[in-house]
């Protein structure tokens, strides 16, 4: 029992090794500076650990022989034990100067940023991730939600800002954190080695939803990474049938248009997430369910159930209302 | 004696930890609230007239929570579109004392629901009630109607003036009547 108890506890604890959020399953360069850093600080910290007890321990076993004078003094010893304590200082201070080296060439090469040719600005808004694509062609810049999508390979710069209290981006497997602070603009910068989804999530405090602020990263080829930019450019595709046309009129004619965009339509509003292309992201509610048909009704019913104190208000709709509503927003790919 | 002191400390000091209650989700089957009220006090007979108010804008014109959803509200529905922060554009300024459509709370939440000749839109279905509510609220606490615990503080931000909780209390002019200290010397 206790043994079983000892092997579910290991695997437990080596699970956080590996995953879509993990800072030691490194999958970018950053990142793997990173981990890097975490083992050689915990080979270097953990063999100064080791050696520190056993010469304590050593010392207290060690006694010194009854009846001798406390007082006296032997030159010989007294010289090794000089030689021992420098010796002693002497290591302490080469590892603690290699250790700084090493960390100073980590800062190095998480803060240098390579050139790159996309870059983004995330802004954390309680509890969610508003990101906006930008473009030197105007016409190409669009916004989403919760949902990073990148070219393998390449260097991404993002612009981090924040809306209302201060939010922390965090990739771990493919970099450290940043702060996104209100009223000024940081950067990092992340690249991922191979196709891989990714999860991201807010790394200081925010507010009642904060644990449930995450978002994905989707790092693809280049090719299917233009293909979906040029889906999430365009603007919503009109209802395909006489439900969602019936959902689109319900969407319009509620108090969802106050804070939702679904670019294409009438409703404009900055608030919240865009919905131009909900149905195409993973998931709802800033990582919070997948996106489905139940869950989106869930969520439309119940926000507060969910994610009690979001901002997301309970609205008024009549039981034949949800469908539709449902059907069009879950057509919007 | 000594244990009966501290059991009552400890009482008195668990008291602290309910100050108001945070409601975030609305009763999502109550329908609007029906608000009968009158804008002007006079009526065809003896009696004023009939009004009918819900009452409860007290649970939300008394709640500092329910104020400061409103004052973010007022931020993202664009009030201050046309009122400013308070001051007035081209809607009426919301911090002086005069209210040409009543400054009780549910008058203002009439005037969002409904709307008012010469610009105010109707915000009815836009809005869901609670946060009308809400809105009206923080409204209220403009020009300091309510208790100075309940308003809110200043701004993170650059503030044009100073927080509703350091303002005077306000005093209520119905019916956009001009009080003599407004008039001009003759």
């Amino acid at each position: 029992m206790k043994r079983t108890s000892f092997v579910l506890l290991l695997s437990v604890s080596l699970a956080g090794c590996q995953g879509w959020q993990s800072a030691l399953d490194a999958h970018g360069p950053a990142a793997r500076t990173l981990a890097d850093m975490f083992w050689i600080f915990t080979a270097v910290l953990g063999t100064v650990w080791v050696l520190t007890l056993g010469a304590l321990l050593l010392a207290l076993r060690r006694r010194r022989a009854a009846g001798t004078d406390p007082l006296a003094t032997n030159p010989a010893i007294e010289r090794r034990m000089t030689v021992v304590v420098s010796t002693a200082i002497g290591m302490t201070f080469l590892t603690v100067l290699a250790l700084t080296g090493i960390s100073y060439g980590g800062q190095r090469v998480l803060y240098g940023h390579k050139d790159g040719t996309l870059t983004l600005l995330v802004t954390g808004r309680q509890w969610w991730w508003q990101i906006m694509y930008e473009d030197p062609q105007p016409n190409r810049v669009f916004t989403t939600a919760n949902e990073i999508h990148i070219p393998v390979g390449e260097p991404v710069l993002i612009k981090l800002e924040s809306a209302d209290v201060i939010h922390s981006f965090w990739i771990p497997n493919l970099t450290g954190k940043m702060d996104a602070i209100t009223g000024r603009q940081n950067q990092i910068q992340i690249q991922a080695d191979r196709p891989g989804v990714y999860r991201g999530q807010c790394a200081e405090f925010c507010g009642l939803q904060h644990a449930h602020m995450g978002m994905l990263v989707i790092a693809e080829t280049k090719e299917d990474f233009e293909r979906w930019r040029n889906n999430q450019i365009a603007s919503a595709k009109p209802p395909s049938n006489p439900e969602q046309q019936r959902g689109m009129e319900i969407f319009l004619s509620k108090p969802c248009v106050m804070c939702h965009q679904i670019r294409g339509t009438d409703a404009g509003g900055k608030i919240a997430p865009d919905l131009t292309h909900v149905g195409s992201r993973r998931y709802i509610a800033a990582g919070t369910l997948e996106t489905t048909r139940g869950n989106i009704a869930a969520w439309i019913i119940d926000p507060h159930g969910i994610k009690p104190g979001v901002n997301m208000p309970t609205i008024q709709l009549e039981p034949d209302e949800v469908q539709p509503l449902v059907s069009f927003l879950e057509g919007l790919k | 004696m000594r244990i009966l002191l501290i059991t009552s400390l400890t009482v008195l000091t668990l008291t602290a930890c309910e100050r108001e209650d945070r409601e975030y989700r609305a009763n999502p089957v109550t329908a609007e609230s029906e608000e009968k009220i009158a804008l002007s006090p006079l009526s065809a007979g003896p009696n004023p007239p009939f009004e009918r108010r819900s009452g409860m804008g007290q649970d939300y014109e008394e709640n500092a929570f329910h104020v400061s959803q409103g004052k973010k509200l007022y931020v993202w529905f664009n009030c201050n579109g046309c009122h400013a922060n308070g001051g007035g554009g081209s809607g009426p300024p919301l911090m002086d004392d005069r209210w040409s459509y009543g400054g009780q709370i549910e008058n203002i939440v009439q005037t969002i629901r409904e709307g008012r000749p010469n610009g105010m839109p109707s915000f009815r279905g836009r809005i869901p009630d609670d946060q009308i509510w809400q809105i009206a609220a923080y409204v209220r606490s403009m020009g300091r109607y309510v208790s100075k615990d309940v308003a809110s503080g200043r701004n993170d931000d650059m503030h044009p003036a100073p927080a509703e909780q350091r303002r005077p209390p306000g005093q209520m002019i119905d019916g956009g009547q001009v009080p003599n200290s407004a008039l001009m010397p003759q």
